[in-house]
């Protein structure tokens, strides 16, 4: 066993923590989200063809640096140190993870705009009905001729204004919820056929509403392997999740003490009073649970799908859980400011519940968990 | 003892039934159903028919204008403004300043300020909380000086509810710096007209407007205005701090609250089931209402020792604080059913077209209701603070 980051890796860490203390400062955060596009174009350029980072996990072969899921694990608690709202986990965590596991045509064709910075790419799996169930989908995909034709209905895609791909689920056969028939597809944003409610969501980010009308799309956008290859990247992208909130749990824990220590109140810092102190250290355990799951999640994805789901779902239940204690308080150890847009802890808190849900919550994976190892 | 209602308060219930069928503002029911924001005239117009009726003020004595009703009756009316959804009448004029006034004030302040704050006319903020002065009430700086038959106030106030809307403070000022914390405040009632006041919102999370920043700058304030003796204030403030507690319970806000629940996870699809057959969402719910009834059967029996002239004592921390947290769980189911819907942003949605909502309407707010809430066990004396009342008040530790 070894648990320690090659150089290489430590390495990353620092270029991507180095280059966002320079440019994700809180305020200029807020002007992002605030300007019309909702996000600085400049960040994911320099992230990408300047710094060489959108590399980090991709095979050399096609311009990448050889990582994997430690290097994800990587940037994506950097990114939610500082509650990035870039499109990393859609595009280089789940479109570059769909990617490298069909390989290919498409994947020697798509992965060097990946790396490049000129190829975004959305997620569109959810549907309004279905909760977290990967296989609750209503949009078809129709056969026609070399093609598909897409009709249905994609909810809160995140980052989908700015995608110029969109990897979409829907059903080539089968009846909603049933697993076989559930196939994943790689098409152009712009596809006619396609339109687009747009919206902020609550965390800071951008995302759509996704409409599929009569769409169109070349036989070869069906990226093969069904509802399996479906939930082997929704796992990758879960743990990745768990990443974010690992940085962010850290985060909110040293936004915290370090406010206890500023703030008076009784003629001394709130901090030396200890129902604050005891909630503090309650913080620092789930932060450190949350990334030692977080650890042991990375690490266990690449294992037969049966055990790597369970273990995935053991990882984000136990994530969920300790970001709503970490979240919660920090806003309560806080008071009053705590819950204004002008402080940044606020802005965790908001983005630490979101992603609480995300990919299912922590009821959602223990009941997984429970039907995949506990004997009926 | 008797848990059953009385054929007189069945006879009660069923009028306040009618009354509230008959008369509760069409427009702002549908303002709720939409989801709306309320303006103040939406605020007041709820308040008004309430005042017509002489029902405005249920808890204040008859002979200020209250309604003389027996406990009993008082629990039926929140029982069933809350059951119809009313939206709850502004506290600051009604359940706060108003009693105070008809408590501490002189002939001339009842007779100026009570009849106003039953018909609405004037509207009410609470200026106590100051940037260096939260939990540490005691601590604030805002001076008021002597000047004639004047004050001249300066000072910040902080967190102040509504005063964007309001015609009137109460402030809690320092009249006496050299005294000791508590016994060098005065309790003053400040026109918000007065040239020298600033009233500058505070976004809170969910991005709403509804707390404020209030700046006095030589402001001056008629002697008169003064409630109670001068460095007697913190006297005002006690009495009305626990008052403010117990209405903090909020039992049957919370009981509609689940009712909602029950009735959008009865519909809410979570596979081929309803939500509400999700064993772990039921669970919830009941477990929810396992904690309301105790918070519901602890209040009626605080009330009923004050009914037998008991005042509203340490005990009511124990319904602010399971009050508090019990309306927070609300909100955490509420997003927890909005499931994807929970991320759009309501207030980024723009003009829609007609065929495209964003989710369901209920939904819309789940998550910015949810981060505001936290507020809860914030305000009224936050929950350590209530812990720390308990302790020192209850266990004498
Ligand atoms: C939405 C909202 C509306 C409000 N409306 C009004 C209003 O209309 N008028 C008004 O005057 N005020 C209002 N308040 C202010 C409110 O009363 C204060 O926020 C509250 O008193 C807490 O003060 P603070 O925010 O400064 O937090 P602080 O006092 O700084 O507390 C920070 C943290 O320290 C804890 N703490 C403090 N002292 C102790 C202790 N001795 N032991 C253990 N823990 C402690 C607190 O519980 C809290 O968790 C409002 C607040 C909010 C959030």
């Amino acid at each position: 066993m070894d648990l320690s980051f090659t150089e290489t890796q430590d390495m990353l860490r620092d270029t991507l923590a180095r280059f966002l203390a320079d440019t994700y400062d809180f305020e200029t955060r807020k002007k992002m989200l605030a300007s019309p596009e909702g996000r600085d174009p400049g960040i994911w350029r320099a992230l990408s063809s300047e710094l060489g980072l959108t590399s980090a996990p991709f095979a050399e072969e096609h311009g990448g640096m050889g990582g994997g899921a430690i290097e994800n694990m990587i940037m994506m608690e950097e990114l939610g140190k500082v509650i990035a709202i870039e499109p990393w986990l859609q595009t280089v965590v789940i479109g570059g993870g769909a990617l490298k596991a069909v390989g290919g045509a498409v994947a020697d064709a798509v992965i060097p705009g990946i790396i490049a910075g000129d190829t975004t790419i959305a997620f569109a799996y959810a549907e309004p009905q279905g909760r977290y169930n990967l296989a609750d989908i209503g949009t078809t995909a129709k056969a026609d001729g070399a093609g598909y034709v897409l009709n249905g209905h994609k909810a809160s895609v995140y980052a989908a204004p700015w995608a110029t791909h969109l990897l979409v689920t829907a059903r080539t056969g089968g009846s909603r919820r049933e697993r076989a028939g559930v196939e994943l597809f790689l098409i152009d944003a712009n596809s006619p056929g396609i339109s687009r409610r747009d919206y902020a969501t609550v965390d800071g980010f951008r995302a759509s509403e996704v409409y599929f009308e009569n769409c169109a799309i070349p036989g070869d956008a069906l990226l093969p392997g069904g509802i399996d290859l479906i939930e082997r990247i929704v796992d990758e992208a879960t743990v990745a999740v768990c990443a974010e909130g690992s940085g962010i749990a850290r985060k909110l824990l040293e936004g915290t003490v370090e406010y206890t220590k500023q703030r008076k109140q009784f003629g001394q810092p709130i901090g030396k009073f200890q129902a604050l102190q005891h909630r503090m250290a309650d913080m620092l355990i789930e932060a450190e649970q949350i990334a030692s799951m977080t650890l042991m999640g990375t690490l266990r994805l690449n294992i037969p799908a049966a055990e790597r789901k369970a273990a995935v779902s053991l990882v984000k239940a136990k994530v969920s859980r300790g970001l709503k204690i970490a979240g919660q308080s920090a806003v309560q150890t806080h008071g009053g400011i705590g819950i204004t847009m002008e402080l940044a802890i606020g802005h965790y808190f908001k983005r630490a519940t979101m992603i609480e849900s995300q990919f299912g919550t922590a009821d959602y994976h223990l009941e997984r968990y429970e039907a995949l190892t506990l004997p009926a | 003892m008797d848990l059953e209602f009385s054929p007189e308060d069945i006879a009660f219930r069923d009028e306040v039934r009618t009354f509230i069928a008959e008369n509760y503002p069409a427009e702002l029911r549908g303002k709720q159903d939409e989801g709306d924001e309320l303006s103040k005239e939406d605020f007041l117009s709820w308040h008004k028919v309430l005042y017509k009726k002489g029902w405005v003020a249920p808890a204040w004595p008859v002979e200020y204008g209250g309604t003389g009703w027996t406990v009993t009756q008082r629990y039926i009316w929140s029982e069933e403004t809350a059951r119809a959804d009313c939206i709850r009448l502004m506290p600051f004029g009604l359940t706060m300043v108003g009693p105070v006034i008809y408590t501490f004030g002189t002939p001339e302040q009842k007779a100026k300020f009570l009849p106003r704050i039953l018909s609405g006319e004037d509207w009410w903020c609470q200026g106590y909380s100051e940037p260096g002065s939260g939990s540490d009430l005691a601590s604030l700086r805002t001076r008021a000086v002597r000047d004639g038959d004047h004050y001249i106030v300066n000072g910040q106030k902080t967190w102040t509810t509504m005063a964007q809307h309001a015609d009137w403070g109460f402030f809690l000022v320092r009249t006496n710096p050299d005294a000791k914390q508590q016994e060098g405040i005065s309790f003053l009632l400040v026109d918000m007209k007065t040239p020298g006041i600033e009233v500058r919102p505070i976004i809170t999370l969910g991005g709403e407007h509804e707390v404020n920043e209030v700046f006095l700058e030589d402001v001056r304030v008629p002697v008169e205005n003064r409630v109670y003796e001068e460095d007697k204030g913190w006297t005002c403030a006690k009495f009305l701090l626990a008052h403010e507690r117990v209405g903090i319970a909020g039992v049957a806000a919370s009981k509609r609250g689940i009712e909602r629940i029950r009735q959008i996870a009865a519909n809410e699809l979570d596979g081929e089931k309803p939500l509400l057959a999700n064993p772990f969402f039921r669970r919830k719910v009941a477990e929810l209402e396992m904690d309301l009834t105790a918070l519901e059967y602890t209040e009626l029996r605080t009330l009923a020792g004050e009914a037998a002239g008991k005042g509203p004592g340490a005990e009511s921390s124990v319904l602010k604080i399971k009050g508090s947290e019990i309306q927070q769980r609300l909100t955490e189911l509420t997003l927890e059913m909005a499931g994807h819907y929970g991320a759009p942003y309501f207030r980024s949605f723009g003009e829609g077209d007609n065929e495209h909502g964003i989710g369901p309407a209920w939904a819309n707010r789940a998550a910015p209701t949810y981060f505001n809430t936290r507020k809860t066990t914030i305000y009224g004396g936050s929950n350590e603070i209530q812990r720390n009342i308990i302790a020192k008040m209850v266990l004498g530790l």
